[in-house]
């Protein structure tokens, strides 16, 4: 077993909508690893079924050497599943449903340690339907990772979030990653996976468009960095793989260039690119 | 911390395959499941409320209207309705309580949560099957104080009469609980669920002798009624709880306790056979 995750060509229909097609991904132990592309691409129903929650088509699919659509009660215990969205057990405090779900398992975390882990040790006595969307998604996470898993699945994890919410989030994940889980998260956030994940599989209409680390999936799409400055009133750019050099040929009189500025392409561009918005 | 690729990823976590041999068993999750089943159930006070009031209340309001005495009988026609209402009230505690919050447990995701862990559908329903088992015990209480005390209904004074009691309800409650089982899985969603099993179950109050004595019903009724568990759940109850020459007010002139017993055995062995077939953990396919 040399993946934690292997896919190969996936497809999955609903009735003529073709959700997944043809689908090639592999995941290495102990990396973060984030499936990004708009609404309806196909990235629940992808994760979904590496979870073991949705039949496949057809493909081939490994997850920490089995197929999910099969893998018993054993298999389930070494993931961890944090689902897009949920409204259960409101009506039990978050110690409550900790515990409960502690006991599924050989071998679980403490529970009050699990809440302190997650930020939640004060809201440990709440009905967890009175908690708010950031509080109700770290005890999603909790249940998630209750027994060490060594692969933990994120659906959407912080959607609806605040940018503050958003970035405790992201610690909490870096966190868990530092220990060595590997992360498969699916987001429809550029920056989430820009600044979570080790590699990007962009996925648009059901297809893979691109796989690779977020730094080498911009250059991939340009590698021309746009230089802009103004002179009077009048607004120069100018793109150039050598933005250095055009810098130092506009000022070889000691002239300030107003309001410089040199900017690389961001993953935003090599997706909307890559999803053929551009 | 766009880290270059996977390579150099830190201490990557392997365990080895057998760390599934410390699992508990499914039988031990189901079992850690029943008091926090229990909670979500009592911490909803109007389902509380609606789940032990209404056959309470139904049974109050029935009995007063048919207060008269039976022919040649000491026996009042609301005694016979309240021995009877111990079908709807474990029907109200087993088939709409689970039909509804299995639907519930389905649409708020709490399934598909359970199902991305090491329980098993077994775990789950022994959690259900538990709190059916409490509710329904704590309502059998209930609608025997009234019985007893408004409506002047005998316990059995006999060992037979407590072992036909005993048998009656427990499997009046597994066929019950098999068939709301079955139904929340044409339910869309916990709305739908409590129109889909509280709409049969007002129905069948009225074929089964619950609501009106079955002696006033034409035939094409008790012939319909019959079909289904709470009519023979109302007749074991009543051959106990009612003095013995009521029989003679049964429409087939005997309690027919085989025939009881044979048909809810019927039930619960379709019932399960059948929710084994179309059990669905979420909403998707």
């Amino acid at each position: 077993m040399t993946s934690a995750v292997t896919v190969r060509g996936l497809s999955k229909a609903y009735g003529r909508l073709h959700a997944v097609r043809d689908l090639d991904l592999e995941v290495g132990f102990g990396e973060i690893f984030a499936i990004l592309g708009p609404n309806g691409a196909g990235k629940s129903t992808t994760i979904e079924i590496l979870e073991g929650h949705r039949k496949r088509d057809a493909g081939q699919v490994r997850v920490l050497g089995e197929d999910p659509g099969t893998a018993g009660r054993s298999w389930r215990a070494r993931i961890g599943i944090v689902l897009q969205e949920t409204s259960d057990f409101g009506m039990l405090t978050v110690l409550e449903t900790v515990r409960m779900f502690a006991k599924c398992y050989g071998d679980a975390r403490v529970p009050e340690e699990l809440l302190e882990l997650v930020g939640l040790a004060s809201s440990s006595g709440s009905k967890v339907r009175t908690l708010s969307g950031g509080q109700r998604r770290r005890l999603d996470v909790a249940l998630g990772i209750i027994a060490e898993p060594e692969l933990l699945f994120l659906d959407e994890p912080t959607t609806g979030f605040d940018p503050e919410a958003r970035r405790q989030f992201w610690d909490l994940i870096r966190l868990l990653a530092g220990d060595g889980t590997t992360i498969l998260l699916t987001t429809h956030y550029l920056e989430e996976a820009a600044a979570l994940a080790d590699r990007v599989a962009v996925i648009a209409g059901g297809r893979l468009a691109a796989v690779d680390s977020p730094a080498r999936l911009t250059a991939h799409v340009n590698s021309a960095a746009t230089v802009r400055w103004m002179e009077g009133d009048e607004c120069h750019v100018e793109q150039t793989p050598h933005p250095t050099e055009l810098i130092r040929q506009r000022s070889t009189e000691g002239a300030e260039l107003a309001q410089l500025t040199v900017t690389r392409p961001t993953l935003e561009d090599a997706y909307l690119h890559l999803v053929g918005l551009v | 911390m766009a880290i270059e690729s996977a390579e150099n990823a830190s201490r990557p976590r392997r365990r080895a395959d057998d760390s599934g041999s410390a699992l508990p068993s499914a039988v031990r999750i189901g079992w850690s499941r029943v008091v926090p089943e229990l909670k979500m159930f009592y911490r909803r006070p109007e389902q509380l409320a609606l789940t032990f009031s209404m056959p309470a209340v139904i049974c109050l309001l029935l009995g007063s209207i048919f207060s008269a005495k039976l022919p040649g009988t000491e026996t009042s026609t609301g005694a016979v309705i309240a021995a009877s209402m111990l079908a709807y009230g474990i029907l109200s505690t087993s088939f709409i309580n689970l039909g509804i919050s299995i639907a519930a447990d389905r649409e708020t995701g709490a399934l598909r949560r359970l199902r991305g862990t090491p329980a098993t559908a077994s775990s789950y329903f022994i959690g259900k099957i538990m709190l059916v088992a409490i509710a329904s015990l704590a309502e059998a209480i209930i609608l025997l104080l009234v019985g007893v005390l408004v409506f002047r209904l005998d316990l059995p004074t006999e060992v037979f009469g407590w072992f036909t009691l005993t048998w009656v309800f427990i499997l009046g409650i597994i066929s019950c609980s098999l068939l709301g089982i079955f139904v929340s899985n044409f339910a869309g969603n916990a709305v739908s669920a409590a129109v889909i099993t509280n709409g049969p179950a007002v129905g069948l109050q009225f074929l089964s002798g619950t609501y009106v004595p079955l002696m006033v019903l034409p035939t094409w009724m008790l012939i319909a009624g019959s079909i289904f568990p709470v009519k023979w759940m109302a007749q074991g109850f009543r051959s106990v709880l009612l003095p013995a020459q009521m029989v003679l007010f049964e429409p087939a002139g005997s309690w027919e306790h085989w025939r009881t017993f044979l048909v809810l055995a019927a039930w619960s062995i379709g019932g399960l056979t059948a929710c084994l077939y179309v059990f669905r953990w979420s909403d998707r396919s």
